[in-house]
């Protein structure tokens, strides 16, 4: 009960602020089992794609968290548990443990998972080499559709730094979903992700 | 007919006009209902004939949510009133900040603009302090903005950043607090009245543009700038701002004016309005967009809001001075 309207209001806030608009330019929004992929440069383009979704989707939609930051309180565990239902990941690699396995699981239990394949928020205008966790995740799992998407204007509601966002409408373009062609080699099948991201800004 | 509606208490008078325009827009929606079902060969004049249609019940869905607005807010009494006019510059100031350009160093004064100024102007109209009202964003908040951005240590553009900075603070919240304002106007023998001032200012304003389209449409004259609007011409201008002019003085019933005075002040909001209309034209033409909505149709049905009220934003505060100097409130 808490949880949900912890959601609602983390809902209308964003909607107040962002207008939180989704274009759905290439698929139509419908639950499949999906990976939907986006530029990342701030912290609130998580809240923006999980607001830009419709209802249904919305709770079988997993966002991911970084596990050292988003459990250090309870505060930060409750939300992203129970408001978020995020996947755990954790930053630093060690050597026994697959960084993917968390993700895996979530997918094989068949839910569609947001992913930022940078990794970290980039501050540029173009997004940063995206990682190699997509092309993974792509091969092992041929029948989940990726859906690339393109947040525009987050990074001027809360720059760096700042603590109180400021009121700009923002907007997720979701694009026609990309597939991994047979024996596409890694960085290839990246590069052709990324622009698939990238051409979305210009819809 | 006159003397039953003089006879009304204030509020009867009021709630007398609110089911007068629900029935003049239910009229107006079942005339636009009857011309899209009536039958039509198919053809390129067709297509146009459904357009002009989209269009015109584009702009009835906006007057709907516009007068229920209205009603509401009269209904509820006037401290709604100015919250809802304040929530009405908040969205038309998100529009114009999202499509001006600003840079990480104007954050600060972003921040001030939305959460402290827009709310400060709408105390200000809320308690009536008129006088500390029309200075406050003109003289204080001039001087405030840049020294905010100022110490963001940013000099890049610095003078066209602070420009826009306070061109979407006068237009979005010192404008459109004038309309509340006028709610709240404390004249004499004329109390619980100040909804007729506003309905007598939109509807001249809103009569002002549409006969200056339609005219414009029909005479097919050529533009007076034709970089920044294709339609504005001042044969058409003229026609619009006369008409409407002439209908403010027909109403001068419902206002504390004589009816010369009523055609003047008409005139004057009219003039304000359409040519402030114009001046966010130009602005829009530099920004190189068509519309303050976001590109593409307005989803989440704030798009576009400026589009609708740039004009009253301006015809506002001129209208609402013009009152103030001629009663000597």
């Amino acid at each position: 009960m808490r949880a949900k309207l912890m959601g609602l209001f983390l809902l209308g806030l964003i909607r107040l602020l962002t207008g939180s608009q989704a274009r759905w330019v290439g698929c139509p929004p419908k639950a499949e089992q999906r990976i939907y992929f986006a530029n990342h440069q701030s912290h609130a383009d998580l809240l923006l794609i999980w607001a830009a979704l419709p209802r249904v989707l919305r709770t079988l939609t997993r966002p991911i968290a970084a596990r050292d930051y988003w459990t250090r309180t309870p505060f930060r565990q409750w939300i992203t548990t129970e408001v978020f239902n995020a996947i755990y990941v954790s930053r630093e690699r060690t050597a026994d443990e697959d960084p993917l396995a968390p993700l895996v699981q979530a997918l094989d239990a068949g839910d569609s998972i947001i992913l930022f394949p940078e990794g970290t928020r980039g501050y540029a205008e173009e997004p940063q080499e995206f990682k190699a966790g997509l092309y993974n995740l792509a091969l092992r799992f041929p029948q989940v559709v990726l859906v690339p998407a393109w947040i525009n204007n987050v990074q001027r509601v809360m720059p760096k730094g700042e603590v109180v966002p400021v009121p700009v409408l923002c907007s997720v373009t979701f694009g026609a979903p990309v597939q991994l062609r047979g024996g596409e080699p890694r960085r290839e099948f990246l590069d052709r992700a990324r622009h698939a991201v990238m051409a979305l800004r210009d819809v | 007919m006159n003397q039953y509606l003089r006879a009304l208490s204030a509020t009867e008078q009021v709630g007398a006009m609110f089911i007068f325009v629900f029935g003049c827009m239910a009229v107006a929606g079942v005339v636009l209902l009857f011309l899209s079902i009536r039958e039509h060969p198919e053809g390129a004049a067709e297509d146009m004939r459904r357009q002009r249609l989209a269009r015109a019940s584009g702009i009835m869905r906006t007057s709907w949510v516009m007068v229920i607005v209205f009603w509401i807010s009269w209904l509820s009494g006037d401290v709604v009133a100015t919250v809802l006019f304040g929530l009405l510059s908040f969205f038309a100031l998100r529009e114009f900040m999202t499509l001006s350009p600003t840079r990480r160093g104007d954050h600060r004064s972003l921040v001030l603009a939305f959460f402290l100024i827009l709310p400060l102007q709408y105390v200000l109209v809320g308690t009536q302090q008129f006088d500390l009202f029309t200075v406050f964003i003109p003289v204080y908040v001039f001087l405030a903005i840049p020294v905010v951005s100022a110490l963001a240590n940013d000099p890049h553009r610095f003078l066209e950043r602070n420009a826009k900075l306070q061109w979407g603070i006068m237009v979005c919240i010192y404008g459109m607090s004038h309309v509340p304002a006028l709610l709240l106007l404390d004249f004499p023998k004329y109390r619980g009245r100040g909804a007729f001032l506003v309905f007598f200012l939109v509807l001249v304003v809103q009569t002002c543009m549409v006969v200056q389209y339609v005219a414009a449409r029909r005479l097919q004259r050529p533009p007076s700038a034709s970089a920044i609007s294709s339609s504005f011409n001042w044969t058409s201008w003229w026609v619009g701002v006369g008409v409407a002019s002439l209908l403010g003085g027909l109403l001068a019933g419902i206002t504390p004016f004589q009816p010369g005075q009523a055609l003047v002040l008409a005139f004057v909001a009219c003039v304000a309005g359409s040519l402030g209309h114009l001046v966010m034209k130009a602005i829009k033409r530099d920004r190189g967009i068509p519309t303050w909505g976001q590109q593409g149709d307005g989803v989440t049905g704030a798009g576009g809001l400026l589009d609708r009220v740039d004009a009253l934003c301006f015809a506002a505060p001129v209208f609402f001075h013009s009152v103030r100097a001629l009663f000597n409130l």
